[in-house]
């Protein structure tokens, strides 16, 4: 038995799993229309690749992925585009993005598709290109794109894989189901990960002890392997990632940092699953697996859903009492989000979808003032005064939000649960999050105005001076040269002069076709600083900090305005 | 807070039965007041009113207030007491969590400086009334609070710190031998023992509740025990009592479980709330051994209170991925 380590805080909600857990995970009727939404995952969304009548396979691309942080997403079944603009997605406040529409022709058709025959025979890199055009990203809920976090480092090498099989969130079991019905794909989908870090020094399964089952399921298979499987107390939230690291290692993710920092890298059942997928058996990410549940749900269960199925079509398959519902959420009851729609389409990171009665997850009640309790200390997996916090988000005191480490905060919402004030507290945070993220950008913005402003007076003053200083020059010539003919040649001067002048401005300027040519010069050097600008901002959108990203997309606006201007200037010059 | 109502009951059964009726219409004016007082105020403040009585703030803090003061106060004292608690250290500051002093205990500092005669006499424990002299009745009692008549003789008198304050000269066993406080007590002093025990009982069940955690109370408890362990000289003229008669004479352990834990003005962290309260039992000893004052909860927790944001300052937990702590008032280094 490896040792483990408690985390600080934590709380113990009622678990309300075993309502899903009666039946082996289902499958749902497919439905009529899906609708997919192109942007599924942290980093930039990829291009479209689909026309709207165009008819499509299941696993068929429907988007290309252009840059290195992009993932494509898939058709989930057979049928027709039939539409691709915007619609509402899974946000909390009911946004809508683009999405492509396809109307399911029913045959649920695969397009072609073959796994590699051994995977211990491929090299890492092209594994992690059947990975990212799998379309895999983080399933556990943050969506970022897993062939990221299993790249290569050149200055961290990867010792340690931990599972994360925890699912701390009360009510959802989609993780465990899998665990429970697919041990074997999970196993898989493990060695496939080890070969491509190389066979990590450790392999650990982090697992709480309310999962026995699952437990007992995975045994079998890692009998001979050395796979560990460690289960430790069940408390919210051990499921986070950090907190996960720190009860299987003892060891702390620096704060701003990254697991890779610390040599590990954290991967969820889900996502490994659709990584056995997609490199064994050739297959896309195009279905996980979603809990629907709550005490609205005549039917509570696990379902193996296609990506881009509405919320709706699984609650009229699951008895939905509209009713009874008193909200319905997306995730789990602590750190989901309430839905304002049913027409919603499930996402690669649906885990849990929840419909409780109005009994079980009551109304908001309002909220009352602080006493600074404490509780919530108390509760606050990674020691912060959620008290101070909350005190300073009112007064909108920035400065003392930071030294507060406000961005330490992994809003996993046991402060919340513990208030006895009913405050919405990590809601304060977020927004408070958002506005010192906001300050910061316009921070740097003001700087480099500023800059920009401050480096065009210093140009300006020195082309002032060099004028000055080149008519000052011109006019010592012209005394000179009055001197000189005064003493020789007096009265034939003037016309020579005005005729030389003439004669260098005439040089100064140069032809149409050579400044053009200039033009086309500066473009392509503009284009070619773009192009370095946009590799530098995937890089730090990859594994920058916040700071970075804005700066380098702040360099590459600018870049595309100089592009711009280059180009404008050029076709002026042409017409 | 209702609970912490509910806890205050052994200690208001002790002061009962050891000082008779008076703590009881000490009680019933000060909540009258305080809820009307607070509801004017929310009024004035255009605040929901009922949302706000129902968090039973106002009544907490009047509660603590009349069992901090002497039994058979005339009633105007309880009013102003009361009044100052929530009108001023309470609403003026901005209401329920924005108050920086604890309200009952500025209440009391207001009334023990305005008020000296009327709130150093307390009344003699039951137990020891002299021949023929018995508490006065409920009625008896009113008279006194509202009327003013004067008590019998006999009935008012010193309580433990008192006496050590004021009997210079006599050695600790002499002192315990000669007054009938010490000689007739089971182990502190007569009455304030068993009040004492109230609120610890009382504490303990919000300690085992969770409505606060240790660090206040026992800091404070075992600063003063070890400031008397220290200063207990063997019990010559000079020493300021023992350990025991520290821990369970006046309000050592209503302020220690009831006065401190007030969450909204004292430290925030757990381990500030250890310096708050080791702050509050050094004060308390400090003032009681060498100040001019027999008892002192109310002066050490307010300074106390002014502390605490101080305090803070440096006690902030460390979070998880930073290997220091931070201070609150750190800035952000400039990149």
């Amino acid at each position: 038995m490896s040792r483990t380590w408690e985390t600080p805080g934590g709380v113990h909600p009622p678990e309300n799993k075993s309502q899903s857990m009666t039946q082996s995970i289902g499958h749902l009727p497919i439905p009529g229309t899906l609708v997919i939404p192109l942007h599924q995952h942290i980093g930039s969304p990829s291009k479209i690749d689909v026309t709207i009548g165009q008819a499509v396979l299941k696993g068929q691309t429907l988007t290309r992925a252009t840059l290195s942080n992009n993932l494509p997403v898939h058709a989930s079944t057979s049928g027709t585009v039939i539409a691709i603009d915007d619609q509402p997605v899974a946000h909390p406040s009911g946004l809508t993005a683009p999405c492509v529409t396809i109307a399911s022709d029913g045959r649920d058709q695969w397009i072609e598709h073959v796994g590699v025959t051994d995977f211990r025979r491929c090299g890492p890199l092209d594994l992690l290109q059947i990975i990212t055009d799998a379309g895999i990203a983080g399933m556990g809920g943050a969506g970022f794109p897993s062939a990221i976090k299993l790249s290569p480092s050149k200055d961290k090498a990867i010792d340690t894989l931990i599972i994360n099989a925890t699912e701390c969130e009360p009510y959802i079991t989609a993780d465990d189901a899998a665990m429970r019905e697919k041990a074997q794909d999970l196993i898989q989908g493990i060695e496939v990960v080890c070969h491509i870090l190389n066979d990590p020094k450790r392999v650990v399964i982090g697992i709480e002890d309310n999962k026995p089952q699952a437990i007992k399921a995975l045994r079998p298979y890692i009998q001979e392997s050395s796979i560990e499987i460690v289960p430790f107390p069940t408390k919210y939230p051990s499921g986070g990632e950090k907190q996960l690291i720190y009860i299987l290692t003892g060891r702390e993710v620096p704060s701003g940092g990254l697991p890779i920092d610390l040599g590990m890298v954290c991967l969820n059942i889900g996502t490994l699953i659709a990584i056995k997928r997609a490199v064994i058996d050739g297959e896309p990410l195009i279905s996980r697996i979603t809990t629907v549940t709550g005490g609205a749900c005549g039917v509570n269960r696990n379902y193996e859903v296609l990506i881009g199925t509405p919320i709706s079509h699984l609650l009229t398959h699951n008895e939905f009492d509209e009713k009874n519902c008193s909200r319905l959420i997306m995730g789990g009851p602590m750190m989901g989000f309430s839905l304002t729609s049913t027409d919603v389409p499930v996402v690669k990171t649906t885990s849990c979808i929840l419909a409780p009665g109005h009994s079980e997850i009551p109304a908001d009640t309002p909220a009352q003032a602080c006493i600074r309790c404490g509780l919530c200390a108390e509760a606050c997996p990674v020691s912060l005064l959620p008290q101070q916090l909350f005190w300073y988000a009112q007064a909108k005191d920035q400065e003392r939000l930071e030294a507060h480490n406000l961005f330490d905060c992994i809003e996993c919402g046991a402060c919340s649960y513990v208030c006895p004030s009913n405050i919405p507290l990590v809601q304060h945070y977020r927004s408070s999050k958002g506005e010192i993220r906001k300050a910061n950008i316009d921070k740097i913005d003001a700087d480099n105005a500023r800059q920009r402003f401050e480096f065009r007076k210093l140009r300006l003053e020195q082309a002032d001076e060099q004028r000055q200083a080149k008519r000052e020059a011109r006019r010592l010539v012209t005394e000179q040269a009055r001197a000189t003919s005064n003493t020789s040649q007096p009265g034939s001067s003037a016309a020579d002069i005005i005729a030389a002048a003439q004669q260098r401005v005439i040089t100064k300027q140069a032809s149409p076709e050579q400044q053009k040519a200039k033009f086309e010069r500066a473009l392509l050097a503009a284009q070619s600083r773009l192009q370095e600008a946009e590799k530098r901002l995937i890089e730090a959108t990859t594994n920058g900090s916040k700071q970075q990203q804005t700066i380098c997309s702040a360099s590459v606006e600018s870049a595309r305005q100089k592009v711009d201007q280059t180009q404008y200037r050029l076709r002026e010059l042409t017409d | 807070m209702q609970l912490v109502l509910l806890s205050t009951l052994p200690g208001f059964l002790a002061l009962s039965y050891q000082f008779g009726w008076g703590t009881f219409i000490n009680l019933i004016i000060a909540v009258v007041t305080s809820l009307i007082a607070e509801s004017a105020i929310l009024a004035l403040r255009n605040r929901p009113i009922a949302f706000y009585l129902k968090d039973y703030s106002a009544a907490v803090t009047a509660v603590l207030l009349a069992l901090a003061l002497p039994p058979l106060v005339p009633w105007w004292v309880v009013v102003v007491g009361s009044l100052f608690s929530i009108v001023v250290a309470k609403q003026l500051y901005g209401g329920i969590g924005y108050n920086p002093f604890n309200p009952a205990m500025v209440g009391y500092v207001v009334l023990l400086i305005s008020f000296p005669i009327e709130m150093t006499s307390w009344v003699t424990p039951i137990s020891l009334l002299p021949e023929g002299v018995t508490h006065p009745g409920l009625w008896e009692s009113l008279s006194i609070v509202f009327a003013g008549n004067t008590p019998v003789d006999g009935v008012t008198g010193a309580t433990p710190l008192d006496l050590f304050k004021h009997s210079n000269g006599l050695v600790v066993d002499q002192i315990y031998q000669n007054e009938a406080l010490f000689s007739q007590a089971s182990f502190a002093g007569v009455g304030w023992e068993w009040v004492n025990v109230g609120f610890l009982i009382g504490g303990l069940i919000l300690l085992k509740t969770r409505i606060f955690t240790w660090h206040g109370p026992l800091a404070m408890l075992g600063t003063l025990a070890l400031m008397s362990i220290l200063f207990w000289d063997g019990g010559s003229s000079d020493s300021p009592g023992s350990p025991i008669m520290h821990l369970f004479s006046g309000a050592s352990m209503m302020g220690a479980f009831f006065i401190l834990t007030d969450p909204v003005s004292s430290a925030v962290s757990n381990r500030g709330r250890l310096i708050y309260g080791a702050l509050i039992g050094l004060l308390v000893y400090v003032i009681r051994a060498w100040g001019n004052y027999p008892d002192a909860m109310a002066f050490a927790v307010l300074l106390a209170n002014f502390a605490a944001p101080f305090i803070d300052n440096y006690t902030l937990p460390r979070t998880y991925g930073h290997t220091d702590r931070r201070k609150a008032t750190e800035k952000q280094e400039e990149e």
